[in-house]
């Protein structure tokens, strides 16, 4: 090989190669972005309050623990879908729960693992319950596999 | 050392080897995290153990590529560095920087230092592994531009090699992607997708570059092989893993929202993505079957081999075995990808970079032929240690993660167990796990001893004009 495989042989193939799936990735990314995800985000829902709570999301560090999507950490549950585990799907029911269960925080059960108190206020804790809820409604191929994340 | 100024190298590599110790530490304290959940509570919370395990980990690293590039490049180029005073401010920029945000996880609490750091005015934080305060992701793009600047005047000036074409692409593109940390936009879809444009393809595209070019040039370095071969085996492996990998991308669309044709073409890509690991392991020995020569410095040579095997083991089969959707959509977000993270990690970057500080260190210590017999065992005791204590952390990261497969997501809504109530079923790979961990520690230290030991490597004449004249 190597006399008929010449080393500007290899060079071409990597500089065509990887031209060429750089660029088929910039097209399959303008597809995702401006035809298919329109339809399957709810762009639509997605309101200040949810704009709020995904920066209440992020200014805690929650995705440090959790996992949102299948993506963080996998020390606590996953939140993707926490709206139907925890709210039956009813959007004043999760918002009961979430400001019960943030002001419980920590557990202090001896051993177990322990959730900070954030101390955040009910707008912010109602902010981040629609957050998580419009989350939940992500076109995300049917994932996770069951109602346990 | 044929330049003065390739010197320069030495603080970058120190600093990254400190803050690889601290990495582990803070290892030790999440893993113990996992088993006794109150462990370090409220002082060390979870989340923040995390950020400082994972962004050292990434500021180890960029600090080992640093000098890695600062030890080659000038080499390669025939020349001496552009400005070794710039290397010398920006080390110290970085560092104080990197430090300082270290510090601020550690204590002022999160929301705090967000707050502090003015994240409002351009909020990026609070994404995993971007968690840096929005001035420090600023800075860190200062400094690589910088650090660019300096490494291409260098190149521009000296002998074109491939290796240095090569590495300073991959350099480039590492500079370029980093801009996507600065993007957050408000719909979750969308952030999501464009933050893997930072974190897949860096570590799944340009910093295999810059991986494979610091494997070829050590690899031309102890071996003596034609520098003709090495290139073209270079410009494949690379040429493969760009091919496989910008793709591959898609492996991480499943499940975040992008369209269903991602399922597919990201699981045929991905499949394909151990090839360029794969290829390492051809080249790295063959090349080292056909060596003309039998360097001193046989603790670099076992580090180049670890590099490229333990590579293709944890980035290549342990990504394929969960890559393809079916399965993906079980294993997603578990011990399992843990489990992968943690031997890919270790088996590529880390290993990489041990490569060439094991090569490059000695050299810089006035010693061209590397550490002394003694020194050099030692080293190869760590190497066993940290690689082995690797492997059994992955092996148990993955039965955790398969037993938590098995009781969490495959029985049906309603009978399967909640998140908590797995975590306490698996409890026990996780104390296995932290064996392993503490052992790993243990060869870290034991790693570290081998820098203590004096003397050099003895050589012969036929060694010494061999290592003497440029490969």
């Amino acid at each position: 090989m190597a006399e008929r495989f010449t080393k500007s042989m290899a060079r071409n193939i990597y500089l065509g190669g990887s031209t060429f799936f750089v660029l088929l990735f910039l097209v399959l990314t303008f597809d995702t972005q401006s035809r298919a995800m329109p339809e399957r985000d709810n762009r639509d829902q997605l309101t200040e309050q949810v704009v709020r709570g995904k920066h209440v999301w992020e200014n805690n560090n929650c995705v440090g623990c959790h996992s949102l999507m299948g993506e963080g950490a996998y020390f606590a549950p996953e939140l993707a879908n926490v709206f139907d585990r925890r709210g039956g799907a009813d959007s004043e029911v999760f918002k009961a729960y979430m400001k019960g269960w943030m002001n419980a925080m920590p557990t202090n059960v001896p051993g177990r693992r322990q959730m900070p108190q954030f101390n955040l206020t009910d707008q912010e804790i109602e902010d981040l319950a629609s957050f998580l809820e419009w989350t939940s409604k992500i076109d995300d191929n049917g994932w996770p596999p069951n109602i346990e994340g | 050392m044929k330049y003065e100024s390739q010197r320069v190298a030495m603080p970058y590599f120190i600093f990254a080897l400190i803050l690889f110790a601290g990495q582990i530490v803070f290892g030790l304290v999440m893993g113990l995290q996992y088993v006794v959940g109150d462990f370090l509570f409220p002082e060390i919370p979870f989340n923040v153990a995390r950020m400082v395990h994972t962004n050292l980990l990434i500021v180890w690293l960029l600090f080992g590529f640093m000098g890695a590039t600062y030890y080659l490049v000038p080499e390669e180029a025939q020349t001496e560095l552009y400005s070794p005073l710039l290397a010398w401010v920006l080390f110290w920029v970085f560092a104080v920087a990197g430090t300082l945000t270290i510090l601020g996880y550690l204590f002022v609490d999160y929301a705090t230092l967000a707050d502090i750091t003015m994240n409002k005015l351009l909020p990026t934080m609070g994404r995993e592994f971007l968690e840096q305060p929005t001035i420090t992701k600023i800075g860190i793009a200062l400094v690589v531009v910088g650090f660019l600047f300096n490494i291409m005047m260098t190149a521009l000036k000296g002998r074109k090699t491939v290796v240095n074409i090569v590495l300073i692409t991959g350099l480039i593109g590492l500079a370029v992607l980093w801009m996507f940390a600065f993007y957050n936009p408000s719909n979750l879809t969308t952030d999501k997708y464009f933050w893997w444009f930072v974190v897949h393809l860096w570590v799944e595209g340009v910093w295999e570059l810059i991986m494979a070019a610091i494997l070829a040039y050590v690899l031309i370095k102890i071996t003596g092989v034609d520098r003709e071969v090495i290139e073209k085996w270079l410009y494949i492996i690379i040429a493969m893993a760009l091919i496989t990998g910008i793709i591959g991308t898609g492996h991480h669309f499943f499940w975040i929202g992008p369209p269903e044709y991602w399922l597919w073409l990201g699981s045929v890509f991905s499949a394909l993505e151990p090839l360029p690991f794969f290829m390492m392991v051809l080249f790295a020995f063959t090349m080292i079957n056909r060596r003309k020569r039998n360097h001193p410095n046989k603790a670099a040579m076992l580090w180049a081999m670890g590099t490229a095997v333990m590579a293709f083991l944890g980035a290549g089969v342990w990504g394929f075995l969960h890559t393809l959707a079916p399965i993906n959509y079980y294993t997603h977000g578990t011990q399992l990808t843990a489990a992968h993270g943690h031997m890919a990690f270790y088996g590529a970057y880390v290993m990489i970079v041990l490569t060439i500080i094991s090569y490059a260190m000695p050299i810089m210590r006035g010693r061209p032929y590397g550490n002394s017999n003694t020194a050099q065992v030692v080293e190869m005791w760590g190497f066993w240690l940290m690689t082995i204590s690797m492997v059994f952390i992955t092996l148990f990261l993955t039965g955790a993660g398969i037993l938590q497969i098995w009781l969490q997501r495959i029985p049906e809504s309603g009978e399967a167990l909640s998140f908590m109530a797995t975590q306490d079923n698996i409890a026990l790979f996780y104390w296995a796990r932290m064996i392993a961990g503490c052992f790993f520690m243990a060869g870290l230290v034991v790693y570290f001893g081998s820098f203590c030991i004096k003397g050099q490597a003895s050589f012969d004449e036929e060694v010494r004009s061999a290592t003497i004249e440029d490969a």
